[in-house]
């Protein structure tokens, strides 16, 4: 049956989609790479605080239904948040909830991010940036007193 | 078109059969449908009320798609065949009249009528219609483009519907719930704007069923959402902010439950603030003014979804609000509605939070109502405690923790741990010992206090003596009562442990639901985080149930294909016990499986029952003891509870349906006080 199918406004759903960002040290295919973020249940969340903890992510993230875990982006140096994280939930459906409505809204205070992840495999908890945290925060030349203060480049200036 | 809306209702999608029934009353409109054939069909329509052995609801649905369409083609058919109306409005009057509703007190959001009743649906409905046809059908709201091209229109080839007999009612067939009308605003909320078209006026009703249309097409897209709700036509004749606040907490509080996830609405509004920000924030804050003066009424359920709704949305806003102007809550007892809601709002925004933050932003006064400072309380850990039971055990396991003991190790060290409860052991020391159980559990999440991660990998690598330990029925709800007394200031971890033990089978779920009924937690029974944590049990066993299913409806389907395989395969040599060979696994499998549905269905149904039969228990004692006392009944406790027992009932009630005979027997019997069956009484009337 076809209502509405006609207009595809009414069959969108642009939050849910994937994004055009890829993980370059991701090992295979474009193509194995697209086909598990079309089926993951696990999401990356970027703009975090470095204080934000565990638990106010759950509590936020349970928001869109039962969570499997939650990983905490770690500085490869410090091994301390470095303002990233991994949810992984039971079901897809609960994850592109997630999507439509936790991206783009407040955690902490500030603008959180989400985005499709194909899969969390270990080492993927650090940080790729030279100085061991997040590849953002080495090179931005703003002042955020949740990540750190200044970009690491700008710091050793 | 026809055979569109009779698949739609056989296969019980009747959303999409209202808007078929209305795009056809339009039709009519536009000249293309001769009016007379679509009376014949409410004519059908109303009939459906006269048959006899059916759901009310079915009747219900009929009746509502009839009355539905004539704010648009109410005029059109009334002056082609008025008679043949007349006597359809008047066979609905008398429709309304005697049908039951039981059911209403379940549905609606306040048990109060002022300042605005909550009606049943349909009887709003009818109030709106008798309404517009004493107007003369004249309805200004809806678009109706095709007027300007009348004179085109009229001159039209009109086609007849063909005669539509409504699909008969099967054992599958599933009708829409009943509904309450949600109302909270009148035309004396905003004096300055314009006017609020009335309740029982049919331009309400027009204009709530085309929000709901927007919310139910744009749901997934909030920003297209937010705009199509503000660019709604006619937005300078209506005060469509209101409209649109009162719509979206429509059904935010819809009972049973809301169309669409909860945490959309939030998300909704907070988009719908970002593109009005000069006057949909000054809506919003009038809303919840309104909503926190009438908690005292406010069904227990829609108070959880307020409370999540509102600390959700300050997250958003750094927690800003006029907290003095709720100081009236600071003076009334603790278990009241308004100093519990700021209670279990503070409580939540803490979680999105932190301690301090929340202590930072309400004034002093309300230290009272502020949460706990959310740390692990551990017995053993001052030096003043040592004289406790198994005080040195729990040094020596902290010790061996440590230094990555492995669990073997654990087993022997706790073996010095004496039971209080029998003299003799059964020389391996694995009976039920509240006593090991209390020192393990306490010492290992106190070491794993520091993260959820922490916690979760201390259960992982000790899973085997949490599995001995808690073997028995009382082991396991005593693991859970010294997890409660090590994290009782921290509801949230106490949730997440909870649901990891049963993921990982330490802990059942009907441990768990007689935890939650027990005398430790009588302090707590009232408190939000009890009943989040007892619903999501109940998911978590229902979804167990499905899975199993799932699992056993697949491989039975493969077999079912490995069976075609061969039959299609006549040229092969038929070798009967090969053949055979080929289906054991397969049939041994969907044996197995088919033993373990049966297993998952009968703990599903075991948890019900224990439940209701607890429920049964607590609100007889709470009776016999008001009524012996002399007593007013309605304590505050009371309500809370009684509407806790109906949430069971409406938030699984496809489930619950399967039990109904059960219950009815065992349980719900009539000797039981006439308070607990009526709840019984109503939820059977919601799809009888």
């Amino acid at each position: 049956m076809s209502f509405g199918g006609t207009l595809s406004i009414l069959r969108s759903d642009s939050y849910a989609e994937l994004s055009q960002y890829r993980d370059q040290h991701f090992r295979g295919t474009r193509y194995d790479q697209e086909r598990l973020l079309r089926k993951s249940c696990t999401l990356y969340v970027g703009n975090l605080s470095f204080y934000t903890t565990e638990e106010q992510i759950h509590e936020l993230f349970g928001k869109s239904g039962d969570i499997k875990k939650v990983i905490m982006g770690l500085d490869k140096v410090k091994k301390t948040a470095c303002g990233f994280c991994f949810v992984e939930y039971y079901a897809r459906g609960d994850a592109e909830n997630a999507m439509r409505y936790i991206n783009g809204t407040r955690l902490d205070d500030r603008i959180i991010r989400t985005d499709w992840d194909a899969g969390f495999k270990e080492g993927r908890q650090y940080g790729r940036g030279r100085s061991g945290g997040q590849v953002r925060d080495e090179y931005r030349q703003d002042y955020d007193a949740g990540r750190g203060g200044y970009g690491k480049t700008v710091q050793c200036q | 078109m026809i055979r569109q809306l009779k698949e739609c209702l056989k296969v019980n999608m009747y959303n999409e059969a209202v808007h078929l029934v209305r795009f056809l009353s339009d039709l009519v409109n536009c000249h293309v449908i001769a009016a007379p054939s679509m009376v014949a069909m409410f004519e059908n329509f109303v009939s459906v009320t006269q048959e006899e052995d059916v759901p009310q609801v079915r009747c219900d649905w009929y009746m509502f798609a009839f009355l539905s369409s004539l704010p648009w083609v109410g005029k059109e058919l009334y002056e082609k065949k008025d008679a043949e109306m007349d006597r359809l409005l008047s066979q609905a009057e008398s429709y309304l009249k005697r049908r039951q509703k039981i059911h209403v007190p379940m549905l609606q959001v306040w048990t109060a009528d002022k300042p605005h009743p909550q009606e049943e649906y349909l009887d709003c409905l009818w109030s709106q219609i008798q309404k517009l046809k004493k107007d003369r059908w004249q309805e200004r709201h809806i678009l109706r483009p095709y007027l300007a091209f009348d004179s085109v229109l009229c001159e039209a080839l009109q086609h007849n519907l063909p005669p539509f007999t409504p699909p008969p009612h099967t054992e599958d067939s599933v009708y829409p719930m009943p509904r309450v009308i949600f109302r909270m605003f009148d035309y004396t909320d905003d004096p300055e704007g314009p006017v609020m078209p009335g309740s029982h006026s049919v331009e309400r009703f027009v204009i709530e069923e085309n929000l709901h249309c927007i919310i139910k097409s744009h749901w997934k897209e909030r920003k297209t959402c937010a705009a199509q709700l503000l660019s709604y036509p006619g937005n300078n004749k209506i005060p469509l902010n209101y409209h649109i606040v009162e719509v979206i907490f429509a059904e935010l509080f819809q009972l049973p439950s809301p169309p669409h996830i909860e945490v959309m609405y939030t998300t909704l509004l907070i988009e719908l603030c970002k593109l009005q920000p000069g006057s949909l924030p000054q809506v919003l804050a009038q809303a919840t003014e309104m909503l926190y003066m009438r908690l005292d009424t406010m069904n227990t359920t829609c108070v959880d979804r307020f409370i999540n709704w509102f600390s959700h949305h300050l997250s958003n806003f750094q927690f800003r609000w006029s907290w003095e102007d709720w100081s009236d809550c600071l003076t009334q007892d603790l278990e009241k509605p308004k100093p519990k809601f700021v209670r279990e709002v503070l409580e939540k925004c803490m979680r999105l939070s932190y301690h301090q933050r929340i202590i930072d932003i309400v004034p002093a006064s309300f230290s009272v109502l502020s949460p706990a400072n959310p740390v692990c309380i551990y017995k053993y850990g001052d030096e003043s405690n040592r004289s406790l039971p198994g005080y040195t055990v729990a040094l020596c396991l902290t010790i061996a923790i440590k230094n990555k003991a492995s669990n073997d190790e654990i087993f022997s060290i706790l073996k010095d741990v004496p039971n209080p409860n029998q003299d003799d052991d059964d020389g391996e020391g694995f009976t039920f010992n509240p006593l090991k159980i209390e020192v393990f559990v306490q010492t290992l999440l106190h070491l794993a206090a520091k993260s959820f991660s922490h916690s979760f990998s201390a259960l992982a690598k000790f899973h085997e003596v949490f599995k001995t330990l808690a073997e028995s029925d009382e082991g396991k709800l005593h693991v859970l009562r010294v997890v409660y007394e090590v994290w009782k200031n921290h509801p949230q971890m106490i949730a997440v442990l909870v649901d990891k033990m049963i993921r990982t089978q330490i802990v059942d779920c009907a441990a768990v639901a007689n935890w939650i009924f027990s005398s430790e937690l009588a302090h707590d029974f009232t408190r939000f985080y009890i009943w989040e944590i007892l619903h999501s049990t109940i998911r978590k066993m229902n979804k167990h149930v499905l899975k199993i299913h799932k699992e056993l409806e697949e491989t039975k389907a493969r077999l079912a294909r490995q069976h075609k395989r061969r039959d299609s395969d006549d040229d092969d040599d038929d070798d009967d016990r090969s053949t055979d060979r080929e289906d054991g696994p397969l049939e041994e499998q969907i044996e197995r499986l088919q033993e373990k549905v049966e297993s998952a269905q009968s703990e599903q149904k075991n948890l019900f029952l224990v439940i209701f039969q607890r429920f049964i228990m607590l609100l007889t004692e709470h009776l016999v003891r008001c009524e012996t006392g002399g007593i007013d009944v309605f304590t505050p406790w009371y309500k809370s509870c009684i509407e806790r027992l109906q949430q069971i009932f409406l938030q699984h009630h496809q489930i619950i349906q399967q039990y109904m005979v059960t219950l009815e027997n065992l349980l719900f019997t009539a000797e039981l006080d006439h308070h607990i069956l009526a709840v019984f009484q109503q939820f059977c009337a919601l799809q009888a």
